[in-house]
């Protein structure tokens, strides 16, 4: 069975929300070597903003959210090859020890996905207020690269110093790596805040995002997807497609849309609405990306 | 709801002139500026006090800052300009809006459970 007969059958079940063709990807140049291993279509799953930790109002099942979210990517029709989560694992404290236990607690939890293959990334609620000190203790570098089937991730830490920069080194970094690609490689970044200003006066931007896309333009295949602003938001930054993610403990409102960005209200005839996480299917070696939507539980 | 964004901020841009914007930052206590109406202000997590400030427009005045607790943020999208508030020094903040309207600002250095909270504005009135 082919994974748009998958998508197809998930659709029925009503678990698919939304799903489109991506902007962003195009064909490669015949023949050139593209991330260095071997092309094929797969799927991934992003998930974000969990916030484990968070309590208030504008999630009450917060304690269970993330379980049942681990329970609805265990029970997908076909296991994706690998799952990301794009920060904001853990609501922030300014305590030392409780946000170790925190994510200690997070890392316990998403253990029980089946999948085994977990890309991790800071937000700024787990990282910027020891600089990613205790995120790297529980999940490694807070920046890193990796191939698969033909498409290159890059994942982008903007969170880590609390201005959101990226900052001089790993922008440098960011050089060195796309250095060896070829134009056409198909490249997917992986980032918590947008890398453009989606919404300054929300703080809602990357202060030195402008010089990582500098650095991407070049390249004709690139998709951006992150997280932090708790909502499906999709736009062009020329021919980079940027795609944000719907959160995991409270949805926020559209950018600008109003005055403050406070979360919107749980609403409990509805539970879980606006939340959830999406599949991310590639085609043909990145060819064309496909986002699917689905909610926390599955109706 | 983006394209009322959109407008608005035409709108900003178009009736508020910020002629001879100037930031400063020294180290002690603010000094006292002959001329422009000096406003105090100080930022702690996760609030600036004051967080609404009146103007008026054509009105020179400088907005002395100290941070309490923090190297909080001030953006100011709408005139392009951000400080970086250090505790132990008094950031300086010229500003001499043209015409009336509403200039927001948001601290930008994620400062804890509360960030987002954490924001202010101008009213410039005529």
């Amino acid at each position: 069975m082919q994974r748009r007969d998958f998508l197809a059958l998930a659709a029925l079940g009503g678990g698919a929300v939304f799903a489109s063709g991506l902007a962003g990807c195009a064909t490669r140049a015949d023949g050139m070597a593209t991330a260095g291993n071997t092309a094929g279509d797969f799927y991934f799953v992003q998930l974000s903003d969990t916030h484990w930790g968070y309590q208030g109002p504008a999630n009450p099942d917060a304690a269970i959210t993330l379980r049942k979210a681990v329970a609805t990517v265990n029970a997908l029709p076909a296991p994706p090859e690998f799952i990301v989560f794009t920060g904001d694992l853990t609501h922030t404290t300014d305590d030392p020890v409780e946000r170790r236990r925190r994510l200690a607690e997070f890392k316990s939890i998403v253990a029980d996905l089946r999948v085994k293959t977990v890309r991790f990334m800071p937000g700024e609620h787990d990282a910027s207020l020891d600089r990613g000190a205790a995120y790297k203790e529980h999940f490694g570098e807070t920046f890193y690269a990796f191939d698969h089937k033909g498409v290159h991730f890059i994942a982008v830490d903007n969170v880590s110093d609390p201005g959101a920069r990226i900052g001089d080194e790993q922008l440098a970094w960011l050089r060195t790596d796309l250095a060896r690609l070829d134009k056409q490689a198909p490249i997917v970044v992986l980032t918590h805040r947008p890398l453009f200003d989606l919404a300054p006066k929300w703080d809602w931007a990357t202060r030195d995002g402008a010089q990582a896309l500098e650095l991407l333009m070049p390249f004709a295949n690139v998709t951006v997807f992150y997280g932090h602003i708790h909502q499906e938001h999709h736009q062009m930054t020329g021919h980079i497609a940027h795609h944000s993610a719907k959160s995991l403990i409270f949805a926020l409102p559209a950018p600008g849309s109003q005055p403050n960005r406070t979360p919107l209200p749980w609403d409990a005839s509805a539970p879980y609405k606006g939340l959830g996480f999406r599949e991310i299917e590639a085609e043909e070696a990145g060819r064309a990306l496909k986002v699917t939507e689905l909610a926390v539980v599955r109706a | 709801m983006r394209t009322e964004d959109a407008s608005r901020r035409r709108v900003l841009k178009g009736v508020l002139a910020v002629a001879g914007a100037a930031v400063f930052e020294r180290s002690g206590m603010a000094q006292s500026v002959a001329g422009p109406r000096t406003i105090e202000m100080t930022a702690r997590r996760f609030a600036y006090e004051p967080n609404e400030i009146a103007l008026r427009a054509g009105e020179r005045v400088v907005i002395t800052i100290r941070s309490l607790d923090f190297v909080h943020g001030m953006n100011i999208p709408d005139l392009g300009m951000r400080l970086d508030l250090v505790p132990g020094r008094v950031t300086r903040l010229e500003l001499q809006p043209k015409a009336p309207g509403t200039i927001d600002f948001v601290c930008d250095n994620f400062c804890g459970d509360g960030h987002e909270q954490m924001h202010g504005r101008f009213v410039v009135s005529a």
